[in-house]
């Protein structure tokens, strides 16, 4: 074995560099968490802004303020920010602001690697929102991008488009190396795999997912790039390739990348209801099982997006049952949740506001979603508004309720500051009405016949469409107010003591708040 | 075994000169593309400028890694994050073509049955009259002016021509470059660097072969046979499987000649401590298995 | 038995959902919910589509019943010291293999109804579906004819400077006509991007899918007018493209397709016609608004760069051949189409003197117009 060393000059406590390249070249993982979550608050807010572009639209009947033009490109740019600029990022800056501490290690384990993932991001979203401002605007396609109306019929943005895909790929790929290395070899000694923290256990199995599909998405905008400026015909019949290959290579991604925004969240709500239930987890081993199977699943799955693409029947039979056991393994897991409720000791800090909601109000996504994996069923739901209430029930009140439960629920820890509980309460009730006022009334219209990604509908949808659109402006102007709390929180506030909350279990809640600029460069023993 | 402490390193400009440089690339490229038909764009210098600053960056940073380890920094534990870290780009790679298998596999049981008349969706072949499923597909469903059809492929010839086809060559060179960089691994385990430098010089120039070999086979392909990229779908599967497995290649042999430099010039590398060789003759071996799955499905069967 | 139950439950909620929600201005239940349609698939449809719901429902109530139950009983006042207990393997077995059961029990009728779904016989009546950007055309492959079906809602009502009509979105010039009581067998493809045809009342929504051909068939007992939607992405309009059946009596039906063959007839005479150029020009001006405007716009000016205006275009100014090539074939690799076959003989030379003559052409360019005659004369073999 090499030498061992037990201290050598290099080592010196150095707190954060001064100013600008602090940002730029940190190498910690706590600064590369808050630059994620930083830029996916923008993200967010760009890709909201877009919907509420969206809703505005939709408020009435007829073309208001935008052409159909312009609404696909809002739309596409909408769905693609959201996903990529948004949920994905605000997960890995949690990740990287908490994994090495909940493991307790110093570190991510390639640090330098880490600033990178992050730092393409930036460039990649520049690349796609300018392609705004290119001849024949933004990509157009929806952010499914099927070919060929994504290859042949693309404004020719879509190439800038694809080369972002890429990079943000590349991203991806060394965010989650990074994840997998730093559970799999940095864990401290007696962390054993079967104790580590929940939210370390769905980040480990979602950098699996990440790290086997995001690959294939680019390999399938290779192709795209190749048919639309190399002759290729991958995605077009007249060349022996097929428009529908596409949509099986895009969905072998698609479908583990909708798990990949929800296991994480899986993991916060874990840790919250347990902490305000005072209660130990109910079925840690088996949350673990569940996530398992669900990842596994979620590469069986994908052509439950395409049941009206004329599969032979043996395959939509296959898909149509392997959809449905996923209910399996994620009522498992509900019920875990509720039954670490019953009989705790609970109080309704806003953290756990969001968490109980999320609980609910994904499990109504998920009924949703598996009325949708009954085929017959789902060529009356497909490409309706049934869907779209479907998906953003489990995005919005799943993924991003989750994240803010999150950043409610850590963010003593990363400031040192408790947040206006008071505000925060306010939030979490503005954002619950809207999001239910903006999404709910998605269910009926689309079973009534609206389809989805159109600018303009009949006149029988057009009551509901208009609640929905107040609603969504409520749930937009709430984001404001969180916006708000957070900045007010990082200035100052009541200071928050190490545990911050009386039932908090875990590493992360050892250390000081704020937690130190460097903490663990000595593990400590898990017992 | 006392505890050495992990490496966490300072501050560091290469992560964000390096995402600079990616997105110099990204856009010097989509510019370059978008404007293939406009001899007057000088998009292609900022691809350019993006290579060159990304080339730079990396140099100097594995230069410094290089150094740190030789200073000592690198604890047993860091470098395990190394061989995990690179295991899994290999399998990220490995699911890069699988798309492409996939997509091969697809086109052939069905896209091209279908179009075809057989099978479930055979009713397709109504718009395709005339047209039949066969493969290598020499003939596209439309078989009108957009296409450039080949008059020969590159299938495996039967044995009376095996000798003058290409792929057995690039077959035999590249597995056996597999067997070479394993016996330069082995000597460098018993401490022999000469015997080490003379495999892993060996594996070089198979590896230089391989690329040379491929050349000429596509030279064949665009100058003899009529088969392109428009060739329809199996000259589109064909290159770009074919295509991404060449590139490689010459990403793992541009690995590992850098690891002979290293060995040569700088003397790096003992029996204990050769992550870099190491991980490059996994790149390699991995490529080799790509090489030997190709050979399989896109030239034998 | 069970469905009847379903039913009863169905109809009583409905009641009571109804009187929350049946305030003038905001549609019935019936309105919210998934058309029962009317066809014997459509019905088996909605009834697994409400099988699922009510099952969903249940559970729901029960979860969401615990969870309220210990939201309200376990609070920290309530019950200050927690319990301790946090597994317990023969209650996590069990929720995991009643669920189980449930899914199955769901998967079975599921079934049923897809195999019967892909039924993939011929039919009666054999129709070719082919999606266009940004409209229907439809081929009746036994009696040999064929139409395009376009949406009427005027740009006005869309751009709310008229009042919005009844079936606003939802009209067309050419519906669809089936008879009743037939199998009907749609083959369903696309001309250059995929779209879907989706018609509801069938419960029948099939992609369409360039270069590929998808089945669909039904068979509809009671005449109407049915209308949907084409429900993929296809580009700008995709929100403007809708499907309408007229499902009709076998006598009505077997009429139509007499007039439909008389139409074809009269129009192969008025090829033959002499046009004027005038004549030709008030026609175009139609076949223009109709077929032409959603991409080069009504004032000719497109929306470049994807959609060149046709004002002051070179080949609308002084490359008469061109120009009739150009609609003859389309722009392979673009949105442009073929027109050849949507627009007759006639129709094809007034849209082009049209845009020849219009938007300041005429004096920019040579003038030239174009008769049915040169369309004619293009189609002929070319030796
Ligand atoms: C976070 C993201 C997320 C999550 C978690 C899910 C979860 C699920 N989704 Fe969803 N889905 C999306 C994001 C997500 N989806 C998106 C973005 C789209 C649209 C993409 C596009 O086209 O743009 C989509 C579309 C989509 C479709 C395609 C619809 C169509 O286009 O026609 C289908 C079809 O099967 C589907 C099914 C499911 C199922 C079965 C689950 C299951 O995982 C749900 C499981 C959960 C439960 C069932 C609830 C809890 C369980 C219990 C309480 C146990 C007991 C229950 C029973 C036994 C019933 N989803
Ligand atoms: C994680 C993913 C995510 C999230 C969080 C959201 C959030 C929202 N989404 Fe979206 N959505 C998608 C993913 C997501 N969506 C996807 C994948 C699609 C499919 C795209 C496709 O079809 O290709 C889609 C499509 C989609 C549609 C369908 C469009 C169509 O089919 O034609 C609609 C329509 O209502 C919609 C609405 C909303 C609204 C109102 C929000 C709100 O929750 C947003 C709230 C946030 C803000 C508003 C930002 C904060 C406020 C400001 C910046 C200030 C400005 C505020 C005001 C002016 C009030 N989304
Ligand atoms: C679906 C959209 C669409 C419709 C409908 C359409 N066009 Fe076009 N048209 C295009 C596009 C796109 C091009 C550019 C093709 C190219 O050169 O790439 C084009 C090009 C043309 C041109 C050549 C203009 C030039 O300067 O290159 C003419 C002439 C033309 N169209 C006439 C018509 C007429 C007449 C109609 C109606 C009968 C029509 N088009 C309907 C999309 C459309
Ligand atoms: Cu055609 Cu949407
Ligand atoms: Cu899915």
């Amino acid at each position: 074995m090499s030498a061992v060393i037990e201290s050598h000059d290099h080592e010196h406590h150095h707190g954060p560099a001064e100013g600008l390249t602090r940002w730029l070249y940190t190498t910690n993982h706590k600064d590369i968490g808050t630059l994620y979550l930083w830029f996916s608050f923008a993200m967010f807010l760009i890709g909201g802004a877009m919907a509420m572009v969206i809703r505005a639209e939709l408020f009435q009947p007829g073309m208001q303020i935008v052409e159909p033009e312009f609404y696909n490109q809002m739309l596409t740019l909408h769905g693609l920010i959201m996903v990529f600029g948004a949920v994905m990022p605000a997960f890995v800056g949690l990740a990287n602001w908490l994994i090495p501490m909940m493991v307790g290690a110093p570190d991510m384990a390639l640090p330098r690697m880490n600033n990178l993932s992050f730092w393409i991001l930036p460039f990649a979203f520049f690349i796609l929102l300018s392609s705004l401002f290119m001849e024949g605007g933004a990509p157009n396609f929806g952010w499914t991008f099927y070919a060929p109306l994504s290859t042949t019929y693309a404004p020719p943005s879509v190439t800038f488009f694809i080369f972002s895909v890429h990079i943000l790929g590349a991203s991806s790929i060394m965010g989650a190396i990074n994840v997998v290395v730093t559970i799999m070899n940095m864990r401290a000694p007696g962390m054993t795999l079967m104790k580590m923290p929940l939210f370390v256990w769905s980040w480990l199995i979602t950098a699996y997912l990440l790290i086997a599909v995001m690959p294939v998405l680019a390999g399938a905008v290779t192709m795209m790039l190749m048919d639309i400026h190399f002759g290729t015909s991958f995605f077009n019949a007249a060349g022996g390739g097929d428009p529908v290959l596409f949509q099986h290579i895009f969905w072998f991604f698609g479908h583990p990348e909708v798990y990949i925004m929800i296991l994480p969240a899986f993991g916060i709500t874990s840790h919250i209801i347990e902490t305000f239930s005072r209660k130990q987890l109910f079925g840690h081993t088996s949350m673990v099982w569940a996530m398992t199977s669900i990842a596994i699943l979620s590469f069986v799955v994908w052509a439950h997006h395409m049941f009206t693409v004329g599969l032979p029947l043996a395959a939509e039979l296959f898909f149509m049952w392997a959809t449905m056991l996923i209910a399996v393994p994620t009522g498992v897991k509900v019920f875990n949740w509720v039954t670490t409720m019953f009989r705790g000791s609970i109080t309704y800090e806003t953290p756990m506001l969001f968490a109980i909601a999320f609980v609910v109000l994904f499990t109504i996504g998920g009924f949703s979603g598996l009325m949708l994996a009954i085929t017959p069923a789902d060529f009356q739901y497909h490409d309706t508004y049934f869907v779209v209430a479907h998906f953003h029930y489990v995005l919005v009140p799943g993924a991003i309720f989750s994240i803010m439960a999150a950043v409610y629920y850590w963010i003593p820890k990363w400031t040192g500051n408790m947040y206006d509980e008071r505000l925060g309460r306010l939030h979490f009730w503005l954002s619950f009405i809207g999001v239910n006022v903006t999404f709910f009334p998605q269910h009926w219209i689309g079973l009534a016949g609206m389809p989805r990604r159109v600018p303009d509908y009949a006149l029988q949808f057009a009551d509901w469409n208009m609640v929905s659109s107040v609603g969504a402006f409520l749930f937009g102007a709430s984001q404001i107010l969180f916006l708000f709390i957070v900045i007010k929180t990082v200035m100052g506030g009541k200071k928050a003591t190490p545990e911050v909350w009386e039932g908090s279990r875990g590493l992360e809640w050892t250390v000081d708040s704020p937690a130190p600029y460097h903490t663990f460069t000595t593990p400590p023993k898990v017992t | 075994m006392s505890y050495q402490k992990y490496y966490v390193p300072d501050q560091s400009k290469f992560p964000i000169f390096a995402a600079i440089s990616l997105f110099l690339l990204v856009m010097g490229a989509s510019s370059t593309i978008n404007s293939l038909d406009n001899p007057d764009s000088n998009a292609v210098y900022i691809l350019y400028l993006g290579f060159t600053v990304f080339g730079i960056n990396l140099f100097f940073w594995f230069k410094t890694v290089i150094a740190e380890h030789i200073a000592g920094l690198n604890s047993a534990q860091l470098q395990q994050s190394f061989v995990f870290g690179m295991a899994w780009f290999i399998f990220s790679e490995v699911m890069f073509f699988a798309a492409f298998f996939g997509a091969l596999f697809y086109v052939r049981n069905f896209s091209v049955p279908w179009l075809g008349g057989e099978g479930e969706k055979g009713l397709a072949n109504m718009l395709w009259e005339g047209f039949e499923a066969s493969w290598p597909v020499m003939s596209t469903p439309d078989a009108g002016s957009a296409f450039v059809l080949a008059d020969k492929n590159m299938s495996w010839p039967g044995w009376d021509h095996a000798l003058k086809w290409l792929p057995m060559w690039n077959t035999i060179v590249l597995l056996s470059s597999s067997v070479t960089v394993h016996f330069a691994h082995l000597a460098l385990k018993n401490n022999n660097k000469k015997v080490f430098n003379k495999w892993l010089a060996v594996t070089v120039a198979l590896a230089l072969t391989f690329v040379a070999l491929q050349i000429a086979e596509y030279y064949e392909a665009y100058a003899h046979y009529g088969l392109t990229l428009n060739s329809g779908i199996y000259g589109s599967t064909f290159f770009m499987l074919t295509g991404f497995h060449g590139f490689h290649v010459m990403m793992g042999g541009f690995m590992l000649a850098v690891m002979l430099c290293r060995s040569v010039f700088y003397n790096h590398f003992d029996s204990e401590s050769h992550f870099g060789f190491e991980a490059a003759s996994w790149y390699w071996h991995f490529v080799d298995v790509v090489w030997v799955m190709l050979f399989l499905f896109v030239y034998i069967l | 038995m069970f469905k009847k139950i379903i039913n009863s439950i169905n109809n009583k909620l409905s009641a009571v959902l109804l009187l929350i929600f049946s305030s003038k201005s905001f549609a019935a239940w019936d309105d919210l919910n998934m058309t029962e349609g009317v066809t014997a698939i459509s019905k088996e449809v909605f009834d697994l589509h409400m099988l699922i719901y009510w099952i969903c429902v249940v559970i729901g109530i029960l979860v969401f019943g615990v969870m309220f139950y210990s939201m309200f009983a376990f609070t920290k006042k309530k019950n200050p010291t927690p319990s301790k207990f946090h597994e317990n393997t023969k209650v996590e077995l069990v929720w995991t293999i009643v669920p189980f059961l449930i899914l199955v029990l769901m998967a079975v009728p599921a079934s049923n109804t897809l195999t019967k779904i892909y039924d993939d016989t011929e039919g009666d009546i054999n129709i070719q579906v082919i999606g266009y950007q940004w409209k229907w055309e439809y081929k009746y492959l036994d009696d040999k004819i064929g139409f395009f079906s376009n949406l009427t809602t005027d740009w006005d009502e869309i751009y709310n400077k008229t009042p919005k009509g009844e079936f606003y979105l939802e009209e067309v010039d050419e519906p669809v006509v089936i008879p009743v009581g037939k199998k009907i067998r749609f083959l369903i493809t696309a001309n250059d991007v995929i779209h879907s045809w989706w018609m509801p009342d069938f419960a029948i929504k099939q992609d369409a899918i360039p270069g590929f051909i998808n089945t669909a068939w039904t068979i509809v007992d009671k005449p109407g007018t049915y209308r949907g939607k084409c429900t993929e992405l296809c580009g700008k309009n995709h929100g403007f493209m809708p499907v309408v059946v007229k499902v009709v009596p076998q006598e009505e039906y077997d009429l139509w397709v007499i007039s439909k063959k008389e139409e074809a007839f009269k129009m192969a005479e008025l090829t033959q016609k002499e046009w004027s150029a005038e004549e030709l020009i008030e026609r175009g001006e139609g076949v223009y608004q109709k077929n032409c405007v959603a991409c080069h716009q009504v004032n000719g000016q497109g929306i470049p760069p994807i959609f060149p205006a046709l004002a002051g275009s070179d080949i609308v100014l002084n490359n008469k051949a061109k120009h009739i090539e150009i609609l003859m074939e389309g722009v392979q690799g673009a949105a442009m189409q073929s027109f050849a076959n949507q627009l007759s003989e006639v129709d094809m030379a007034a849209v082009i003197t049209y845009t020849r003559r219009s938007w300041g052409n005429a004096e920019k360019g040579d003038g030239e117009i174009v008769t049915p005659k040169d369309i004619v004369e293009y189609k002929k073999p070319k030796v």
